[in-house]
């Protein structure tokens, strides 16, 4: 049994804008019968070009039913420039979250959308410009580029839950690994790897950190060298330390707190804290 | 699980908590209690006390027997199977290709029925068991194993069958069979899950998959899980004197549902050849929809079934009995199997009859194909 959030439980109970568009502006349609899932939607423009109305049809589970009708209600009142920027995370988030083995019903969507957008403005996406990388359920390599680079997906079975590719007879996967191989290798170049997020820390929380990186980082070292160091206070990003032993003595112990102490906190616990020596 | 099971199970959890291994009376007094358990096991199955080998599951049960052949042969290295069983033999198998056995599965038809020219075919000298499962656990059909099996005895192989979805469904009696091993699992009679045997004939050649101390007859190591073995043991007591009520009423309720939903809701697919299932087993394919959905909006009125559909476990295809028996794909991903069981009643089977036409038009509605199918036949 699937762990749906609530959100997807009432778009699969009550769907949203159910049905066929008469006359639409744009009508898009993805997956097939034998796929297991597929989703048809279409839309009508206003005088200002936004969207007016939208609807879907879709076969498939629970979440492909859900994904279809948040889809709907997202780009309700878009212009087709602000529509056509809607990610399939958007979709996932709209929900409060999809199961990760239930991602590609969230790329079926988005999908549908850019099919129903080109399909307004007279583009033509045609699967036959690209290869056709997993045969089982027809999917192209820029769909498992474009899902590998905007999900940041790092494994075969990622790329699986995402574009179902890779998801039935496995022949194709050493064709998806070069390509999330290639991606990445490509996403690394553009942005340099960015320092990991911290989240922000409460005061217990930054106490016992400081405490820990000591304990770990900084007074084995101290020690290897006969020396050793005691946390006296912590007040805001200021942390004072007393040094014992061999150190209290050491010249260069003006250096050691500054360079060696002050540059592991930062490395482990925050950017702006500040390292102060209690004289005895 | 049956209240008479739990009632027979509970004072073996704290009163009569000693180890049937152990020499003192304590542990006596429980060693002739699961005595009796492998006597009421082996009067359900019409085989000899000695003959009955608890473990704890099906799965173990059908890797004992496989691996068991297998080392007991140890010169071959071809198996015989089916492309329908259920993943205990099924990806056992798989693995024991890797390992460098040859494995042959043996294809269904459309009814889901196997081919015995294929299996008289597939006989070789270095063919060092075969399993087949007694009945399909997705669509009830049931195989014709004691044929089978003769066929097998003839070339002097040993036969094994996984009747965890047969046991107490329809009669088993070892004394007149071509079985050699078999499988049971005892969450499948009533009994709670985490309990199982394997059935070895008499002159059978095995060693043990679970190496350890004497515990069954040095067929299987471990301590005996004293409250559940006499929990089957009163299951299968239970499901012996069930069995007719199996056959007749229960029969007819699964008949009464099967027929309701084909005159009510229009293009469905009964999955199986319908003159050979098991009693208690409904496998329904509706076109145009998704299984998901189905159980979903069925589970939110409180009925249980199950699906053959992809969706439901997490693979991308739908399951591998559909796809073996070539269910056409406007059906296959739109499958679901109902079990019934002498706990069921007919009003039930009614509740599920008014509930289930109008679940399956609401999906419709929102499925693309449908319209388009109905546009196709003239009548959109």
């Amino acid at each position: 049994m699937w762990e749906y959030t609530e959100k997807v439980k009432d778009h699969f109970l009550n769907p949203r804008n159910v049905g066929e568009i008469e006359n639409p502006d744009g009508v898009g349609e993805v997956g097939s019968l034998a796929c297991g899932d597929a989703l048809r939607l279409s839309f009508k423009l206003d005088e200002k070009k936004k969207i007016k109305d939208v609807k879907f049809k879709t076969f498939g589970c629970a979440s492909a039913i859900a994904s279809s009708s948040a889809l709907t209600e997202i780009i309700k009142g878009k212009s087709l420039d602000e529509a056509i920027k809607v990610t399939n995370r958007d979709i996932a988030d709209y929900l409060g979250g999809l199961p990760e083995e239930k991602m590609h019903c969230s790329v079926m969507g988005r999908e549908a959308l850019e099919a129903a957008i080109a399909n307004y403005r007279g583009q033509k996406i045609t699967k036959e410009d690209f290869e056709i990388v997993c045969k089982c359920f027809g999917v192209t390599d820029r769909e498992i580029e474009r899902a590998t680079r905007e999900n940041n997906l790092k494994t075969v079975e990622q790329v699986t839950y995402y574009t179902k590719a890779g998801g039935g007879c496995a022949g194709c996967h050493p064709k998806i690994e070069a390509i999330i191989e290639k991606v990445r290798a490509g996403m690394e170049k553009e942005a340099p790897p960015a320092k990991p997020e911290r989240r922000k820390l409460t005061n217990i929380q930054k106490i016992k950190l400081i405490e820990e990186t000591l304990g770990r980082e900084i007074v084995p070292a101290l020690k290897a060298d006969g020396g050793d160091l005691e946390l006296i206070d912590i007040e805001g990003n200021k942390v004072y330390v007393a040094l014992r032993g061999k150190c209290s003595f050491c010249p260069s112990s003006e250096v050691t707190l500054k360079q060696y102490v002050e540059t592991k906190l930062k490395e482990f616990v925050s950017d702006d804290i500040e390292v102060e020596e209690v004289r005895p | 699980m049956a209240p008479e099971v739990l009632e027979a199970m509970l004072p073996y959890f704290s009163e009569f908590y000693g180890n049937p291994s152990s020499m003192h009376f304590f542990g006596g007094q429980v060693q002739r209690k699961v005595n009796v358990a492998r006597d009421q096991v082996a009067d359900f199955l019409g085989a000899d006390p000695s003959e009955i080998v608890f473990t704890s599951c099906g799965t173990e049960s059908d890797n004992a027997a496989l691996l068991g052949a297998l080392d007991s042969y140890p010169e071959k290295r071809h198996l015989i199977t089916s492309r329908v069983e259920h993943p205990a033999i099924g990806n056992l198998c798989s693995y024991l290709g890797r390992k460098g056995h040859r494995i042959t599965e043996l294809s269904v038809d459309r009814d889901g029925r196997l081919d015995l020219d294929e299996l008289k075919e597939s006989l070789t000298d270095d063919t060092a068991v075969v399993s087949v499962m007694y009945a399909n656990n997705e669509t009830g059909v049931i195989f014709p194993i004691e044929e089978m099996g003769e066929i097998v005895k003839e070339k002097g192989i040993p036969f094994h069958t996984d009747a965890v979805q047969t046991a107490g469904k329809i009669p088993l009696n070892m004394k007149k069979s071509t079985i050699d091993m078999l499988s049971i699992s005892g969450h499948k009679l009533h009994a709670p899950k985490g309990i199982g045997v394997l059935y070895i004939r008499k002159g059978t050649r095995f060693s043990p998959f679970i190496i350890g101390g004497h515990q069954e007859k040095g067929r299987r190591g471990g301590t005996e899980n004293v409250p559940y073995i006499i929990g089957l043991g009163k299951a299968c007591e239970l499901a012996k004197k069930h069995l007719e009520d199996e056959n007749t009423r229960v029969r007819a309720l699964r008949d009464y549902l099967e027929q309701k939903i084909l005159e009510k809701i229009p293009n469905v697919l009964v999955n199986g050849d319908r003159k050979s299932k098991l009693p208690n087993t409904v496998s329904v394919s509706f076109e145009y929809v998704e299984g998901e959905s189905i159980l979903l909006l069925l589970s939110d009125l409180g009925i249980c079934a199950s699906s053959g559909s992809a969706c439901t476990s997490g693979s991308l295809e739908p399951s591998h009995v559909l796809r073996a028996m070539g269910v056409p794909f406007t059906a296959a991903h739109g499958s679901i199997r109902f079990s019934l069981s002498i706990y069921n009643t007919k009003e039930e089977m009614d509740y599920i009859i008014e509930h289930l036409p109008p679940i399956i038009q609401r999906l419709r509605d929102i499925s693309p194909f449908w319209k388009d199918y109905l546009k196709a036949q003239g009548k959109g």
